[in-house]
């Protein structure tokens, strides 16, 4: 299969562009709160460059403290990114034209943006090598850079939230359902996910609530789902 | 610049475990038949995950939230990504600041 790199890298830097802005006062912020709970620019660095992940980085700053409780880290962010082993078995088949030695190295870039656009992009083309790193590299550039800036100057916005910046993502990953609608059925895995995430989310601490709402659309998923006459292509793409 | 051992292998820790959650599924599938109802688990994922994430902000955070979320959709038919995420920003900011 052959297709213009150049163009399918630019395809994806323009699509997390909406999301390279949104995510800017949030790097800051993080940057700022990691030192002002004792990290060095240098391990700021590292932990952006490493671990990649800004709910669970978010979390795990707010509960630092020094000697850092490394084993009460590590099962916090186990808890905050347990939904990656739902978005990466999803993305799994998508994953066609990579090379298997490149697919642990794609999902390393698997923050929650970069998946959603990667899974709606599988919508109307295939996903290409070319387009994931147009996608993640300029995400991820950004939040080491934003982090570090951060960490060094100190945050320009105490509370995004006042100028909408924490809806920005919200408002990213409505769009990005209006791609996901395959009839139906999806009213269904709608209903119960935000159900369950909403009850979920109300009665339990943490961030359960995306694992109990991923879940439960799937639930729905299997109990709605009818052989069809013939083979719909949506998996096979 | 210093670095802290314990504070490195915090980080270390979170590494870790964060690349396991992203390559677990991937492992995963290979257990998982991937037609009929296994394969109407995993299509549901995207939708049913995206749901789950902003469900929170959409419906327990208040009216100011639901009804830009609500707007939100409605031009997210309509225009690119980009604009439509503009213009629920721009509402979740004028609705909270009449409504807050």
């Amino acid at each position: 299969m052959s297709y213009d790199r150049a163009s399918e890298f630019c395809a994806g830097a323009s699509a997390c562009l909406p999301a390279a802005v949104a995510v800017i006062p949030f790097g800051l912020l993080l940057g700022a709160r990691s030192t002002e709970k004792g990290l060095s620019l240098a391990e700021v660095f590292v932990m952006s460059a490493t671990v990649f992940a800004g709910s669970a980085q978010f979390v795990v700053i707010d509960l630092w403290s020094e000697p850092a409780p490394w084993l009460f880290i590590a099962l916090t962010t186990l808890l905050v990114n347990i939904r990656h082993v739902l978005m990466g078995a999803s993305l799994a088949g998508k994953l066609g034209a990579f090379a298997p030695v490149a697919k642990p190295v794609t999902v390393f870039f698997m923050a929650d943006e970069i998946w959603a656009m990667a899974e709606r992009r599988t919508a109307e083309a295939s996903l290409t090598p070319a387009y994931y790193a147009g996608l993640a590299g300029p995400l991820y550039l950004n939040w080491l850079v934003c982090t570090f800036c951060g960490a060094a100057f100190g945050h320009a916005i105490d509370r995004p939230e006042v100028y909408g910046f924490d809806f920005a993502f919200t408002a990213i990953f409505i769009g990005l359902l209006t791609g996901f609608w395959r009839g139906a059925s999806t009213a269904g895995v709608l209903a119960a996910s935000s159900g369950a995430a909403v009850a979920v989310k109300y009665m339990v601490e943490g961030p359960w609530y995306i694992l109990a709402g991923g879940l439960a659309g799937m639930v729905v998923a299997i109990v709605l789902w009818r052989p069809a006459p013939q083979t719909a292509g949506e998996g096979a793409v | 610049m210093s670095m802290d051992p314990a504070t490195l292998m915090a980080i270390a820790a979170m590494a870790v475990v964060t690349w396991c959650t992203r390559v677990a599924g991937l492992w995963l599938v290979r257990y998982v038949p991937l037609t009929g109802r296994g394969a109407a688990a995993l299509e549901a994922v995207p939708a049913a995950v995206l749901m789950s994430v902003i469900a929170p902000m959409v419906f327990l955070t208040g009216p100011a939230e639901t009804i830009a979320a609500a707007i939100t959709l409605f031009a997210a038919f309509r225009l690119p990504l980009m604009a439509a995420v503009i213009v629920g920003v721009g509402a979740v900011v004028a609705l909270r600041l009449l409504l807050g």
